[in-house]
């Protein structure tokens, strides 16, 4: 063999050819066919693959619609509408990217979910943590900007109350929501910028999303235990078996986007967003999409204007140096007796702030959005670094093979029996 | 849990797990065939598109030996009102000599009126012509200025790169001085 062509391991003699000069087949065969998993996922870990599915699908549908946009002020709204009636299938692909959306950000929040409750953002992964929520951050800018460009009333009042978040900042707050805006209010310079840029990030976040999975790989899996695997007898190659309970995760996710798409194409969104943009009146009941509710009741649980703005953005700046935040070595919760109810009422509390960021400013929902955030930030700045020294974790298994529950005791027949042989 | 990992013996030819990779693939192909369709389907023409695609023409106002340019479906057509000699011209020209072999009678509805789609067959160019003042090439009809093709009073090719006759439309004479093409 000539020197400098890598040494493939491939029998056909094309793909062997291609291989050795640019070795694609080994680093996929390496990185999701032999790659070693952890034996014990559960399904919480189908949640990245379908997110990775979840921006594809938002980048091809994308792709289409915006063959048949136009990024005016005149013609937005006009130009959607036909998409919804006179373009070949221009429902279907609007509704699968709005509601590709929601799928993104269910998918989203369920794969953090995994994370804070499986301590997936402990070390050795911290980066790989916080490359996530750089991802998640990127995510909800694109939303927000692909929200204005239907050019509806929300479109157009989301877009300015948004935007106007950052006037809060003394001294260059004008100056930044002009510049934002590219004019004295939002404008056609703003939707033009806001096309431009939602079509751009997608493809900055598959940058990042690479990133994210390039450390994965250098780290490897978490798990359910949150032990690290200790031999081959504690994993699986990637291929067949997690290709294949991706799968399944897989087919029940299109079954929920298929059910929204076809049958409630309109529930996550709002009817207002079908009256054109008028910038002399506002909605009297103006949200943000659902997705953003819990920050957004953030924001309104303080009277403050630049306080609320601090306490929104900081809800998820606090998710950066939540791995050093939480000082328990113990990665899962299912070993923290303490931690799991606490977390259950952080998550109790989200949950209550995204009901009450889409309830009007008024009693009892302020007061109500008032605990939650206290109780938000409470729990990753006291209880997590508290619970670290005071909690004492449940006994580890000693290995993923051997799973806690059947320590010592008899093994189930079939449980532990060769476990060397498939590695 | 091991052992139904362990792969199962393979007998003589098929294994159980070659007609699950042989079923799942099928049916993943059919799924992204089905997918992929409304992508596609969504570049062909819009229904306002295609509701757009019929053109009414007066014809009144076109004096003989004179022509229009009108727009259907986004393409120019020439509408030209011959004059005797151009017609007596077109007529007299033998098939033999054609590139595009056809007869003049088959490309008129009335022999006064000749309606073409004014593309040069060549490579999308707008032939010269239409105008007293263009130059109309060796043959009376129009002249393509990108790279010299000549049609004659009948459009029909007679001298340059391009391959066909300036196409017809379809068409029909609503009334005697009306005509709709689409």
């Amino acid at each position: 063999m000539a020197t400098g062509l890598h040494k493939s391991d491939f029998q056909n003699p094309v793909i062997r050819w291609v291989d050795a000069r640019l070795p694609v087949f080994t680093m996929m065969q390496k990185e999701y066919g032999t790659f070693p998993t952890p034996r014990n996922f559960n399904y919480f870990w189908n949640f990245g693959a379908l997110a990775m599915v979840n921006l594809v699908i938002m980048i091809a549908t994308g792709i289409f619609l915006a063959m048949n946009y136009t990024a005016h002020t005149g013609m937005a709204f006009d130009s959607v509408e036909r998409i919804m009636r006179d373009v070949n299938y221009g429902w279907l692909l609007r509704y699968a990217h709005a509601n590709g959306a929601s799928m993104f950000f269910i998918v989203v929040y369920i794969h953090i979910f995994r994370g804070l409750y499986y301590g997936s953002y402990k070390a050795p992964r911290e980066l790989l943590w916080m490359i996530g929520v750089v991802i998640f951050l990127l995510m909800m800018a694109t939303a927000f900007m692909g929200y204005v460009l239907p050019w509806g009333q929300m479109s157009f009042w989301g877009a300015t109350v948004i935007t106007n978040l950052f006037s809060a900042f003394p001294l260059v707050g004008e100056s930044i929501v002009t510049w934002l805006w590219g004019g004295f209010s939002v404008d056609n310079p703003t939707l033009n910028r806001f096309f431009s840029l939602h079509y751009l990030m997608p493809f900055v976040i598959f940058g990042v999303v690479f990133l994210h999975v390039a450390a994965l790989h250098i780290t490897g899996s978490n798990n359910p235990l949150g032990i690290d695997p200790k031999g081959p007898q504690d994993t699986v190659p990637f291929h067949p078996y997690y290709t294949a309970k991706d799968s399944v995760g897989l087919v029940v996710y299109f079954i929920v986007f298929a059910v929204l798409v076809f049958f409630f194409p309109n529930l996550l969104g709002h009817a207002d967003n079908y009256i054109p943009a008028n910038p002399l009146v506002t909605p009297p009941h103006i949200v943000p999409e659902w997705y953003f509710l819990p920050f957004y009741a953030i924001l309104r649980a303080v009277p403050d204007k630049l306080g609320g703005v601090l306490l929104m953005f900081g809800s998820i700046a606090i998710l950066f140096v939540l791995p050093w935040l939480d000082t328990s070595p113990v990665r899962s919760m299912r070993f923290r007796p303490l931690a799991r109810p606490f977390f259950a009422v952080w998550c109790l509390c989200f949950l209550v702030l995204l009901y009450v960021g889409g309830k009007p400013p008024e009693e009892p929902f302020v007061t109500i959005a008032r605990v939650a955030t206290a109780y938000y930030f409470l729990y990753f700045l006291v209880i997590l670094p508290l619970l670290g020294r005071l909690e004492r974790p449940l006994p580890l298994p000693e290995s993923i093979a051997r799973p806690v529950l059947r320590g010592g005791g008899p093994l189930p027949a079939g449980a532990m029996s060769k476990p060397m042989e498939k590695a | 849990m091991a052992d139904s990992m362990a792969q199962p013996a393979p007998q003589d030819g098929e294994t159980r797990r070659d007609f699950l990779q042989l079923v799942a693939g099928s049916f993943a192909a059919v799924g992204v065939g089905a997918i992929a369709w409304p992508f596609i389907s969504s570049m062909n023409p819009a229904r306002d598109t295609l509701a757009v695609s019929t053109t009414d023409i007066d014809l009144k106002p076109i004096a003989a030996g004179s022509a229009i340019t009108v727009v259907w479906r986004g393409k120019p057509v020439f509408v030209r009102s011959r004059t005797e000699e151009e017609i007596k011209s077109a007529r007299a020209t033998p098939l033999s000599e054609l590139r595009d072999p056809q007869a003049d009678q088959e490309r008129v509805k009335k022999d006064q009126w000749l309606v073409v789609i004014g593309i040069c067959t060549h490579l999308g160019c707008i032939p010269l012509g239409q105008k007293p003042t263009d130059e109309r090439g060796p043959f009376g009809g129009w002249f393509c200025p990108c790279h010299g093709s000549a049609y004659d009073t009948s459009g029909r090719i007679r001298q340059g790169p391009a391959p066909t006759n300036l196409p017809v439309p379809s068409y029909a004479f609503t009334s005697d001085t009306q005509i709709r093409i689409g």
